[in-house]
């Protein structure tokens, strides 16, 4: 079964599209396809605004990206009326920055400086996640104000799983807004739910068992933190859910990205399947580093075969043929991967890119990722 | 301890790792604590329990258990057997305090990760019978690899005394001694590499055990350095080629020849940034080895193929 096409040029010129989501798990080749897409639609007229999140030392240079500034900064070099920036998110910095816009500096100040805050702000699995949606937001915002930017493309962190992505804000949120922080701020708030005499010997079971194990100073330091964060954001649940939203937006389309690997494929599916249940709108699947044949009429086997009637002689004919073998062998898995995920979802369209065999790190090779895109 | 950025293989060389390891009738433990069945995947078994269970059998009778670490299981277990708390955990895990505990509080999800390690490593040391005769960790990847290990460091700001603090203290004796190495896998790719020597600088650093870089999918190349750099120039003598061809019974039309040009173009280019990259591993003074790309992808039958290329290359601990 073949997948239907995914026009990637036709999706960068529809000005009814503002932003784009490149998701997928790690390793796959997310954010230079997010940096590819960013730099086509700016050279094919759109004020484009990249949002990557840890992009490799030389491919950030090559956007201009020298620090690390939480700040949308111009790349220079686009052809014609569009334009590009790029910035590389800083999580911590966008949490700090959340804080310190809903709170005088003095309570600001003592959160910031709270050890539980440095955590959660710092290595909380899901923050970055929920940080990179923060971001888009903030984005999104500015550009509504004014003609800064008509297409946002966020690159999404490198999770083991593209749906951590999605499940981040909820889990924060959740979290944040959860049963425990509010046991421990107000105890007859949480008092409605359960009997008084369950509860009472909760809280006693807790703190004693917090005391025993994480002793009385990091108790306090606890309270002092979900005392000031509760207060900062009163319903931070539903802030995570307006957050989230944002992603079922009408001008909002997904890009599942994968390579043509089993893992890789059975992450997008997960995905995919996610998308629809959200109703969320899915542009289709990219999937990068996929084996290039050049010669489709020499089948492995005959390759082969002719590389053992050589016995010894024409090593270097052999070595070829051995090599082209290989290499359809390699295609002909990965089409048989990709041939799955279309059968199990047959109208998400697909675009392939061929692996290359340099790393991208410049805008030349970006311009080729995107040309390689569109041609698929 | 088995490292690497993600799309590495690192999984699946831990496995492949746990089965070299058990070869010759030995008791190998496999762990993994990303919570997301890697290893039930790669041994093509149901998703596994938190329970150490059989996964393979290794040449000359060797066994190859498995654990999923969860750091929730990890915590209950933890109160049951220092504090007596049984039911009481379940309570906490109502309120959430176990998620909290397992997720916010700084450093205490890896305490209670490693923990787990250091506990299979111990145990049954004391009556002189070793449980298991290795211990190998899938661990979180390159970029969290220190600050993973390093827990003493990472719980210091949370308790300075106490019984995290030991447990801490007795973690990290583990960790630090002779019988752990972090082993780091990587591609021979810009990016992986730039994370592995990262790593390779930070895990210094912090004055943890490294081992071994173990390079993952590495092309190998029978074409020799001339026959490399004819064909990036492509300049192979093309009547060698008319003439090999055509002995091999495959039509040497000039369309043909052009492709495998190209493929050969193609590979030499891979061979030279592997090498450009080998050179900036090598650099790192770190013992290197090299798997294999397979062509057939990984299944498990390939998993034995690398454990046997471990094997050949004597990586043994």
């Amino acid at each position: 079964m073949s997948a239907p096409r995914l026009d990637i040029d036709a999706l960068l010129d529809d000005r009814s599209v503002g932003v784009i989501v490149c998701c997928g798990s790690g390793g796959v080749g997310k954010t230079t396809t997010a940096a590819a897409i960013g730099l086509r639609a700016a050279n094919r007229g759109r004020s484009v605004c990249v949002l990557t999140i840890d992009p490799a030392r030389r491919l950030a240079q090559s956007m201009g990206l020298t620090e690390l500034d939480n700040t949308p900064r111009p790349v220079p070099g686009i052809e014609g009326d569009g334009s590009l920036s790029a910035m590389m998110l800083d999580m911590k910095r966008t949490f700090d920055e959340i804080v310190e816009a809903h709170s005088d500096a003095e309570r600001a100040q003592a959160i910031l400086d709270n050890p539980f805050y440095q955590a959660l702000s710092s290595s909380f699995a899901g923050t970055q996640e929920y940080m990179a949606m923060e971001k888009l937001g903030q984005l999104r915002v500015e550009s509504s104000q004014g003609p800064r930017w008509d297409l946002i493309v966020v690159d999404t962190p490198p999770s083991r799983s593209a749906l951590d992505f999605l499940d981040a804000p909820k889990r924060l949120g959740s979290f944040l807004d959860g049963r425990l922080i509010r046991v421990l701020t107000a105890p007859a708030r949480a008092g409605g739910r359960m009997s008084a005499r369950v509860f009472s010997a909760s809280i006693g079971l807790f703190t004693s068992a917090l005391n025993k194990v994480i002793g009385a100073q990091v108790l306090r330091d606890l309270q002092t933190f979900v005392t000031s964060f509760d207060a900062l954001f009163g319903g931070f649940r539903e802030r995570a859910e307006q957050t989230y939203a944002q992603l079922q937006a009408p001008d909002t389309r997904f890009l599942v990205v994968a390579a043509p690997e089993s893992d890789a494929l059975r992450e997008a599916s997960y995905f995919v399947q996610r998308l629809e249940a959200e109703q969320m709108p899915l542009a289709g699947l990219v999937l990068n580093r996929v084996q290039e044949v050049r010669l489709p009429g020499l089948s492995a086997s005959t390759a082969r075969a002719g590389a053992e009637r050589l016995n010894g002689e024409h090593v270097l004919v052999a070595e070829l043929l051995r090599m082209h073998a290989d290499r359809m062998e390699t295609a002909q898995r990965q089409a048989h991967l990709a041939g799955s995920f279309t059968g199990a979802h047959p109208r998400v369209p697909v675009a392939s890119v061929i692996a290359l065999a340099d790393d991208v790190h410049d805008l030349d090779g970006l311009r080729l990722v995107g040309d390689l895109l569109a041609r698929s | 301890m088995v490292s690497g950025k993600g799309g590495t293989g690192k999984t699946t060389v831990a496995a492949a790792l746990a089965l070299n390891l058990a070869r010759g009738g030995r008791k190998v433990l496999l762990l993994e604590v990303e919570g997301r069945q890697g290893i039930a995947q790669i041994f093509d078994t149901a998703p596994l329990p938190y329970q150490e269970s059989k996964v393979a059998v290794a040449d000359g009778g060797g066994v190859v258990y498995a654990l999923p670490v969860d750091a929730e299981a990890a915590m209950l277990e933890y109160l049951e057997m220092f504090y007596g708390i049984k039911r009481g955990g379940y309570a906490l895990r109502r309120l959430g305090a176990i998620d909290f505990a397992t997720t916010i509080a700084p450093g205490l999800r890896d305490v209670l990760l490693t923990g787990k390690a250091s506990e299979a490593v111990k145990r049954g040391e004391k009556v002189g019978r070793p449980d298991y005769d290795a211990v190998v960790l899938d661990a979180p990847p390159t970029g969290r690899i220190t600050k993973f290990l390093n827990v003493n460091t990472e719980i210091a700001g949370l308790a300075k005394v106490g019984p995290i603090r030991s447990q801490a203290d007795s973690v990290m004796g583990v960790i630090r001694s002779a019988r752990t190495a972090v082993h780091l896998v990587t591609l021979l790719e810009e990016m992986p590499v730039q994370e592995t020597l990262d790593g390779v600088a930070e895990l210094r650093a912090a004055g943890l055990p490294l081992g071994t870089i173990i390079i993952n999918q590495s092309r190998h190349s029978e074409l020799g350095p001339d026959e490399l750099a004819a064909a990036a120039a492509r300049t192979l003598p093309e009547a060698e080629m008319t003439a090999g061809l055509t002995a091999a019974g495959i039509r040497a039309t000039a369309a043909t020849i052009r492709a495998l040009e190209d493929e050969a173009a193609d590979h030499a280019a891979r061979v030279a940034l592997q090498d450009s990259e080998r050179v900036r591993l090598e650099a790192s003074g770190q013992p290197i080895l090299e798997l294999p790309l397979l062509p057939g992808g990984m299944d498990l039958a390939g998993l034995y193929t690398l454990s046997e290329s471990l094997a050949e290359q004597g990586l043994s601990a």
